[in-house]
């Protein structure tokens, strides 16, 4: 099976005042192309870390991050930001989505770095949405969205372009149940229809349950690891 | 212009601080407008006037007049081709806060100096022949509403009649063109106001005086007042351009006051458009850093704040400055400037680019430095 994440020997350190803190600690990690992992982990064993490291949002203090064959950790930030354009969607926790701009709009952002005529990113901002089964509320602006309908918008956003890799650092955390199950099922229909490699932070066992493999950190280190995922 | 929904998105994120700074500004733009406007319009005002005019006033007291005996011995000067007297009317229409610029002159002379005012011939003559008569310009007649055969009482703080009153009743007889002159005069016969008149018999405060070739002017100048020198009454002859030139400067630097207040106001715009600008981006730190997160440069990012700056500035630049171009024909009317200078508003547009440029960076720096992950960390 292809491997879509590889994580070598990743060290991750901040300085808090004048104090050296260690997040990751040398940590190992390889995810399959069209997995779908959840990482779980107490608050402050790295989590979130890793996820930022692997999207290209931060950068390790040493070791070697390779995504969809691309030393990132190498790369400089004008070509990581090209980087994450081409190859990485994002889901926040608080959406994020810009609360001036409509939600076709919000969806569109992504799509305005890319060569698209304004045509054709109306046409995959209609599908983005439709997709997320928001196409009536194209244009809603966030305020007029439930939180539900906000993540779906920024779930659409993710897709918009097209990138083999999602990152969704705990994308059901400020969602009720209902809400929460039809987000992540929704991810789930991302991964097994469209093939997309996702990789989620959550707390929540019941979120993780829809992952198909559950990485779990513990003091800046992974500890278990578990489901049926292919490893390389 | 694929990003111009989103720079103009980003500025509207809070309305009313967007509203008020863009109001603000227009506000800053419009006193500039007007100001400089007033300035540079005078100065071109001063800069078209006729060459073929030179003005002889007091030398030592301006205020006091020169006998009107000059005006002959003035005459007989050569190259000079006219002399009209001038008499400042320090004159009021029904209350003394409706000043009016009204002169007392010989108007036959006057015109034949200023080829620039155009009269129907028949009115000049009426003007001859009705002691008590009154030229006007089209923009007093239009201001007041005032036609041919109107009676019109001006009262005056200088000159009072032999009988006490202070109103004197003139006839409109005739309403001429100006021209591209600052002078928008109520005109009135010298000999009728002399021979009504309590005090300064026998005075103007300067002449007019025409000469044949602008390139004499100082030889005939320096010839004038030749003639006057070492007399209880010496004078100081220069062109109209020179005359009009010192005469706004004792009453004030405008060019110094304008840019004081100009300078002073867009020095405090600066500040301020900096400051909501720096704010703006600290209330957008996460939005920022969802953008940079999909993919946008950090130099794309800090482009889009100065975007912001720069449209902030010029939308309100051009309201103010169209504003002011709105207003520009009311106030400066009065002292012949018909149309704002096209280089005060290129100027303007100069500024708000510049003040958008300088008030953005510290911002644009800031949102540069937008690290993602410390950013969405934080939320």
């Amino acid at each position: 099976m292809t491997e879509a994440v590889r994580v070598e020997k990743v060290v991750k350190t901040y300085v808090r005042g004048r104090q050296p803190v260690d997040v990751l600690h040398g940590l190992d990690l390889q995810v399959a192309e069209g997995a779908f992992a959840a990482l779980m982990g107490p608050s402050g064993s790295g989590k979130t870390t890793l996820l930022n490291l692997i999207a290209g949002l931060d950068r390790p203090t040493s070791g070697n991050i390779t995504v969809g064959g691309a030393r990132i950790d190498a790369m400089s930030s004008r070509a990581l930001a090209a980087w994450r354009a081409r190859h990485v969607g994002f889901v926040f926790q608080a959406y994020h989505l810009m609360p001036v701009l409509t939600a076709e709009r919000n969806v569109e952002l992504p799509l305005l770095l890319t060569n698209a005529t304004a045509g054709e990113r109306k046409r995959k901002v209609a599908a983005a949405l439709e997709l997320v089964g928001l196409h009536d509320r194209a244009r809603h602006k966030p305020r007029e969205l439930s939180g539900g309908q906000q993540q779906r918008v920024s779930i659409a956003r993710a897709i918009v372009a097209d990138p083999p890799l999602l990152v969704c650092d705990e994308p059901t955390g400020d969602l009720d149940r209902e809400s929460a199950d039809g987000i992540l099922g929704l991810l789930q229909l991302l991964n097994r229809e469209y093939g997309k490699t996702l990789l989620m932070v959550t707390h929540d066992p019941q979120a993780a349950e829809y992952a198909t493999y559950q990485v779990r950190l513990d003091k800046g280190r992974l500890v278990t690891a578990h489901g049926a995922m292919a490893v390389a | 212009m694929k990003y111009a929904r989103l720079v103009w998105a980003g500025l509207w994120r809070k309305k009313a601080r967007t509203l008020l700074t863009m109001v603000s500004v227009a506000v800053a733009f419009l006193l500039f407008g007007l100001l400089h406007g007033i300035g540079r319009g005078l100065n071109n005002v001063i800069d078209h006037l006729n060459g073929k005019r030179l003005f002889t006033a007091s030398r030592y007291a301006p205020l006091e007049g020169i006998p009107l005996a000059h005006r002959d011995r003035i005459a007989r000067v050569p190259g000079v081709t006219g002399v009209a007297p001038w008499v400042y009317g320090g004159a009021y229409y029904r209350d003394r806060r409706n000043a009016l610029g009204v002169f007392a002159t010989d108007p036959a002379t006057l015109f034949r100096l200023y080829h620039e005012f155009k009269i129907a011939p028949e009115q000049l003559q009426a003007m001859q022949r009705t002691r008590a008569g009154a030229l006007i310009t089209k923009e007093l007649a239009a201001q007041y509403k005032w036609k041919v055969g109107d009676a019109v009482p001006i009262g005056t703080s200088l000159w009072p009649a032999k009988d006490g009153r202070t109103t004197y009743t003139f006839e409109v007889v005739g309403i001429y063109d100006r021209g591209r002159t600052p002078l928008n005069a109520f005109l009135i016969n010298y000999d009728y106001l002399d021979e009504e008149r309590w005090a300064g018999t026998g005075t103007a405060h300067y002449y007019v005086v025409g000469i044949d070739d602008p390139r004499r002017a100082d030889a005939v100048s320096r010839a004038i007042d030749a003639q006057f020198a070492n007399s209880p009454h010496e004078t100081r002859t220069q062109t109209e351009q020179a005359y009009l030139a010192s005469s706004l400067k004792q009453i004030a630097d405008v060019d110094l006051i304008v840019k004081s207040i100009v300078g002073a106001v867009f020095f405090t715009l600066l500040l301020l458009t900096g400051t909501i600008m720096m704010q703006s981006v600290r209330d957008r730190v996460a939005e920022l850093a969802v953008l940079k997160a999909v993919g946008f440069t950090d130099g794309k990012v800090a482009a889009f704040v100065v975007a912001e700056a720069l449209v902030l500035c010029l939308v309100s630049a051009g309201a103010g400055l169209a504003l002011a171009r709105l207003v520009f024909a009311r106030f400066a009317g009065m002292i012949g400037v018909v149309n704002m200078p096209p280089s005060v508003i290129a100027t303007g547009i100069a500024v708000a680019v510049a003040l958008a440029a300088i008030s953005g960076l510290l911002p644009a720096a800031r949102a540069r430095r937008i690290v993602v992950a410390e950013a969405l960390a934080r939320r």
